[in-house]
């Protein structure tokens, strides 16, 4: 069961690392999305304060949008996904591997980054921690629901769009845990409580969004 | 399959078209008698609100329209289930026939709650843990309408909604619990809609304005089933009978 | 060992076969033929099982072909090649055998590579050979495949002539060996070794 999902990451890392543009690309759009924000907004630091873990969670929702088109449409034009569907294990583990290597290429360097870009917005060290960590926790979920939209919309003309419309508003409780945490660290009432909730998010979807994806990805196939 | 069961034979389209059609007027008369019984109850005889006046006698479409379009995400979902389990052709139609109406019924909510909000608030919006429920959900209806639209082939066209009608509703109860959790840490004085004293009469009102959208929801269900029913299978043998023998 | 009963296929609007069936034994060969649209791809995926037949029923060793163990049987190429631009042939190689769950050494796999014709180009990323390269880089996985039933889907297209009679050659192994296997092609390629039958979709 962990070799088959073993080898889907290892493969579809080394093919990531051979197009790093891609990954290097999401961020960047991260990473401008946020500072377009003080300059819409005016710099005052009470009012960026506030606005920040949304501001960042929001920006963190559409970078994950823009990778998920690819998750599977290479796999399907070159063929490779007939055979993964074909191979001798549940289609289910296969996705799980991909939906994992996705968010190490996605997920985490947003994560990696997002303490820089809290420091512009000025939240303090614990703000910063709390948002870090948040955004480490929850992206897993936003790869493993987008993956769902993905399948879904394999092969389609726009399928890109309509990715964001399927997916979107079941990101929206991921937003609200995932923002409330650094909110409620602001504000002096604490985070666990988003965190864990947060974390069930996470684990929720990654055991029940591959099979769906799975599902998804056959009837894409038929 | 004929003799596995016996549902099979309605969900044969060929049984069915007929069938749906001789109900439609049966619907459409009850609806507008519910219709006219719970306007005649809300509009003329519910008390007037001391605190509200007359404005608040929205709530008779506000109320029902959010219900049905709650209740309409469910039906299509309990359709997705039967057709992926049972591979019926019917169901796939039917959810797709049901999508508009739900949709509609949420934007009415939307309205109507925004309608109500302005005398009552003060604001055309507000961000209360139900109205924001309530776009979420049109969303949902919308991106289940953008999915089918987009996939050419029948058979897959409804698979794929199925599988989304039911990721949406398993989703559904975590998203709203997630906006009330939301709802409640960012607002101090929670607004409360509908008051728990609420009038006999206020009750029965809504009730029977609730049958009368239930009512024409299925009429204008069953209509829009007969129309794709035609043209997806336009060129089978009872297609061609029913297009020549006149529409019955 | 694989049978199929009265197999119906749909897609959109029309009917493109009914009431098809046919028995295949151990070291025997199908030719599926017919025209463009005749349904022939279609036939072989519903073989494969990634699309259901509107009706009918295909087996497998007495089993239907939903069941697992069935795609541990399987080796399936499709008119696409399923590899990646990005990899050199020698990590497509390895990377397919690890993910359809087979045994494939470093050595065997440059054995195969070189069987092919394409020594000497193991490390080079796929994007860079021509497409008749590619293709031998998907055939290569033939080579040493030990799977009982192989379904190709135009095996011969883009090849060259001493790769036709090459790749002729690797399925009569196969047939000796006792395995199966259904394809679909234009030319009618001499199979020298095994019962070769015919199946014409019309």
């Amino acid at each position: 069961m962990f070799k088959i999902i073993t080898a889907v990451i290892g493969r579809d890392l080394k093919l990531a690392m051979r197009r790093q543009a891609d990954i290097v690309s999401a961020l960047f759009f991260f990473i401008i999305v946020v500072s377009l924000f003080p300059l819409g907004i005016g710099p005052e630091p009470d009012l960026l304060r506030k606005l920040a873990p949304g501001v960042l969670w929001v920006a963190a929702l559409l970078a994950t949008m823009l990778s998920l088109p690819r998750l599977f449409a290479d796999d399907h034009r070159d063929g490779t996904l007939e055979q993964l569907a074909l191979a001798p294990h549940p289609l289910g583990l296969v996705v799980t591997g991909k939906v994992i290597a996705h968010w190490l290429v996605s997920g985490l360097p947003l994560a990696l980054v997002a303490p820089v870009l809290g420091i512009q917005f000025d939240l303090s060290a614990d703000a910063l921690i709390v948002l870090t960590f948040a955004i480490l926790i929850g992206t897993p979920a936003l790869s493993g629901i987008g993956a769902i939209g993905a399948a879904l919309t394999l092969g389609l003309r726009g399928g890109g769009v309509l990715v964001s419309l399927l997916v979107l508003p079941l990101y929206i409780p991921v937003l609200i845990f995932g923002a409330g945490a650094v909110d409620a660290t602001v504000t002096g009432l604490g985070g666990e409580g988003h965190l864990s909730l947060l974390a069930a998010l996470t684990f929720a979807s990654l055991g029940f969004a591959p099979w769906a994806t799975a599902a998804a990805l056959k009837i894409a196939l038929e | 399959m004929k003799d596995r069961f016996n549902l099979y034979r309605f969900a044969s389209p060929a049984t069915f078209y007929p069938l749906a059609g001789a109900m439609i007027p049966y619907f459409v008369a009850v609806s507008v008698v519910f219709g006219l019984a719970g306007l005649w109850l809300g509009m003329l005889v519910a008390p007037t609100d001391f605190q509200q006046g007359e404005g608040y006698r929205i709530i008779f479409i506000h109320v029902p329209a959010s219900w049905m379009s709650m209740f309409i995400y469910l039906v299509m979902a309990f359709w997705a289930a039967i057709g992926l389990a049972f591979n019926t052709r019917l169901s796939g139609m039917m959810a797709q026939a049901l999508a508009p109406t739900g949709a509609l019924m949420a934007f009415l909510s939307l309205l109507t709650g925004a309608l109500w909000g302005k005398p009552m608030w003060g604001a055309w919006w507000v961000w209360d843990a139900r109205l924001t429920s309530e776009l979420i959900l049109l969303f949902l209806y919308i991106g289940y309408m953008a999915l089918t639209a987009a996939i050419d082939d029948n058979r897959r066209s409804d698979k794929a909604g199925a599988l989304l009608l039911l990721v949406g509703v398993v989703n559904i109860p975590i998203i709203y619990f997630s906006v009330k959790w939301w709802n409640t840490l960012h607002q101090g004085s929670s607004v409360n809609l509908a008051k728990s004293s609420m009038a006999t009469t206020m009750l029965w009102g809504m009730l029977l304005m609730a049958m009368c959208f239930w009512m024409y929801s299925i009429a204008i269900a069953f209509m829009r089933v007969r129309t794709i029913m035609l043209e997806r299978e336009r060129n089978t043998e009872w297609v061609k009978a029913v297009l020549t023998g006149g529409e019955k | 060992m694989l049978e199929a009963d009265n197999l119906e296929c749909v897609r959109g609007e029309r009917r493109l076969f009914a009431g098809l069936g046919f028995r295949l034994k151990a070291g025997e060969l199908l030719y599926l033929q017919g025209k463009n649209g005749s349904g022939k791809t279609s036939l072989l995926r519903m073989l494969i099982g990634l699309l259901p037949p509107e009706a009918g029923e295909i087996r497998w060793k007495g089993q239907s072909i939903k069941s697992d163990d069935f795609r541990a049987d399987l080796c399936y190429l499709g008119h696409l090649n399923a590899i990646k631009e990005e990899l050199t042939p020698l990590e497509n190689l390895l990377a397919a055998a690890r993910l359809a769950d087979e045994e494939l050494s470093d050595d065997d796999a440059l054995d195969a590579l070189e069987q092919v014709g394409l020594a000497g180009r193991e490390d080079l990323a796929c994007k860079f050979l021509s497409q008749g390269q590619k293709r031998r880089v998907a055939l290569a996985r033939l080579v040493k495949e030990k799977r009982p039933l192989w379904i190709l889907d135009e095996p011969f297209v883009a090849l060259d002539v001493a790769a036709v009679d090459w790749l002729a050659g690797i399925i009569s192994g196969h047939l000796q060996r006792g395995g199966l296997a259904v394809m679909t092609t234009h030319q009618l390629v001499d199979i020298p070794a095994g019962t070769v039958r015919e199946l014409r979709l019309s």
